[in-house]
C-alpha cells in the first residue's frame, strides 16, 4: 500500500520539478512584483527577477530530489543566504517573522495559477497530486525563510550579549592601590562572574589594597544580587584586598532591610566619594585644600 | 602534575622557614593527608619552641584547591590563634579565590595579603595585634 503511494508522490514531485523548470521565466517575472522581492531589490527589477529565478531553481532542485518536506534539503543551500538577506531586510522594516512567512506564502498563488493554466492540456486527475506537492514545497520554503530569520536574530542576540558583558564591567584605577568597579544594570550570575574575574585580575595587576564596588547603577537588589556581591567581596578579601560597597540608594537600603539580607560582612558606604575617602584614610593619606586657596581658572 | 603517593609513616614534609619571629610556609601542588597533618604539627611545635608570633602561608604555588585544603588552612589558623600568634594567608590566585568562594569557604577571621612581601609588612606594622576572634571560627 505504501509503495504505490510513495511512487505516486515521487512522480508528482518530478512533475512539479519539470513544471517549475519549464515555467521558470514566467514565475520569476510574477514573483518579482511580490512585496517580498520588490522591497529588497529596489534598484533594478532585473536583479529581482534574477533572485526569483535562483529561488525557483532551488525549489525545482528540491522537488526533483523528492525531499519536499525536508528543510535541510541540499537544494536550499545556495538560496539560504539570499533568503536570509530578504528576511533581514523585511524584519528591519518592522515585520515579524510570521508576517514575512505569510508574504512567502503569497508566492504560492502565482504558481498555482500557472499550474491551473497548464492543467487544461494534460489529464485532469494528475493535477491535484502536483498541487499537493507544490503546497508542501511552498510550506517548506516558508519554514526555511522563517528559520533563517530566527537564526539571524539569535546570532545578533548572542553577539550583543557578549558585547554587553565586555563593555559593562570596566575596572578603573582610582588611586594608587585603590580600584573601583562601577556596576550598571542588573547583576545576574553570568555578569557577576565576569565582574569577579576582572576585579580579582585587576587586584593582582595593580597590586590593589582596596576595591570599591559601586552599585549606583544597579536598579534593584534582591537576595540573589546581594549573594553575588557578598561572594565578590569574599573573593577579594581572600586575595588580600578590602572591598567596599558604595552607592546604596535609600530605596535599596530599605529593600535590603525588608528582605532580611545580612550584609554585615560587607563594608558599605553611601557614595563612591565616601568609599574613596575611607580607603584613603585607611592608607594614611589625607587630602587638603591648599592654604593659598584654589588656583584661578 | 602527579606526585608519588606518600609512603606511610614517612610523608614528604612541607618546609617551615623561620624569618625572625615569623614562620613562612609555602604550599605547592597537592597536599596529601599525611603532609597536612605533619604540617599542622610542625607549625604548632615551632611556635611553642620559639618566639614566633606570626605564620605566613603562601599559596601562590597552588593551582587547584578543594574543600580539604580549605579546611586544613582553617585548622592551621585556628591552632595558631590558640597559641596567641596570627596567621596571614597570601599569594592566592584569582581562580583559586573564586573556587573557594563558590565552595562556601570564605575563611573568616583569617588575615589575607596579596603576596608574601605584603604579608610580612602586615605583621611588621602592628606585631601586637592578634587577629580578632570570630565566633564562627575557621571552618
Amino acid at each position: 500500500m505504501h509503495v504505490p503511494e510513495r511512487a505516486a508522490a515521487d512522480s508528482a514531485a518530478r512533475e512539479l520539478a519539470a513544471f517549475l523548470e519549464s515555467r521558470r521565466e514566467q514565475i520569476a517575472q510574477r514573483w518579482a512584483d511580490a512585496p517580498l522581492f520588490r522591497t529588497v531589490f529596489t534598484v533594478s527589477r532585473d536583479e529581482a527577477v534574477e533572485a526569483c529565478k535562483a529561488v525557483v531553481d532551488a525549489l525545482s532542485e528540491v522537488a526533483s530530489s523528492g525531499r519536499l518536506e525536508s528543510v535541510g534539503a541540499p537544494g536550499f543551500g545556495p538560496v539560504r543566504e539570499q533568503l536570509g538577506h530578504m528576511a533581514a531586510s523585511r524584519s528591519r522594516s518592522g515585520f515579524t517573522p510570521g508576517q514575512i512567512a505569510d508574504e512567502a506564502a503569497g508566492l504560492r498563488a502565482v504558481a498555482v495559477e500557472l499550474l491551473h493554466g497548464e492543467a487544461q492540456g494534460p489529464p485532469e486527475r494528475e493535477a491535484p497530486d502536483v498541487l499537493l506537492a507544490l503546497t508542501v514545497l511552498m510550506g517548506t520554503l516558508r519554514l526555511v525563510l522563517m528559520e533563517t530569520a530566527v537564526s539571524a536574530g539569535e546570532e545578533l542576540i548572542a553577539r550583543q550579549q557578549l558585547q554587553l558583558l565586555e563593555v559593562a564591567t570596566p575596572v578603573i584605577s582610582l588611586w594608587d592601590g585603590i580600584i573601583g568597579v562601577p556596576l550598571i544594570g542588573t547583576l545576574d550570575s553570568a555578569r557577576s562572574q565576569v565582574v569577579m574575574e576582572s576585579l580579582l585580575q585587576a587586584i593582582v595587576e595593580q597590586r590593589a589594597r582596596y576595591a570599591i564596588l559601586d552599585i549606583t547603577g544597579v536598579p534593584t537588589v534582591d537576595s540573589l544580587v546581594a549573594q553575588h556581591l557578598m561572594k565578590t567581596v569574599a573573593a577579594a578579601r581572600l586575595m588580600g584586598a578590602e572591598c567596599i560597597v558604595s552607592g546604596i540608594r535609600p530605596a535599596i537600603a530599605q529593600t535590603i532591610v525588608h528582605l532580611g539580607i545580612d550584609l554585615s560582612s560587607v563594608l558599605t558606604r553611601s557614595s563612591l566619594a565616601d568609599a574613596l575617602a575611607y580607603a584613603l584614610a585607611r592608607q594614611g593619606i589625607e587630602v587638603f585644600r591648599r592654604a593659598d586657596g584654589a588656583s584661578p581658572r | 602534575m602527579t606526585l608519588p603517593p606518600p609512603v606511610p609513616g614517612n610523608p614528604v614534609a612541607v618546609p617551615v622557614l623561620a624569618l625572625g619571629n615569623i614562620l613562612l610556609v609555602t604550599l605547592q601542588g597537592d597536599l596529601h593527608d599525611g603532609m597536612a597533618e605533619q604540617l599542622q604539627q610542625d607549625i604548632t611545635d615551632r611556635i611553642a619552641h620559639s618566639a614566633a608570633d606570626g605564620v605566613v602561608i603562601d599559596v601562590s604555588g597552588v593551582d587547584i584547591v578543594d574543600s580539604f585544603l580549605g579546611r586544613v588552612i582553617a585548622e592551621i589558623a585556628a591552632g595558631v590563634r590558640l597559641m596567641a600568634a596570627r596567621t596571614v594567608l597570601c599569594g592566592m590566585r584569582p581562580a583559586v579565590a573564586i573556587t573557594l568562594v563558590e565552595l562556601g569557604l570564605t575563611l573568616p577571621g583569617l588575615e589575607t595579603a596579596l603576596d608574601a612581601a605584603r604579608a610580612l609588612e602586615l605583621i611588621a606594622r602592628d606585631p601586637a595585634a592578634v587577629a580578632p576572634d570570630t565566633p564562627e571560627g575557621g571552618t
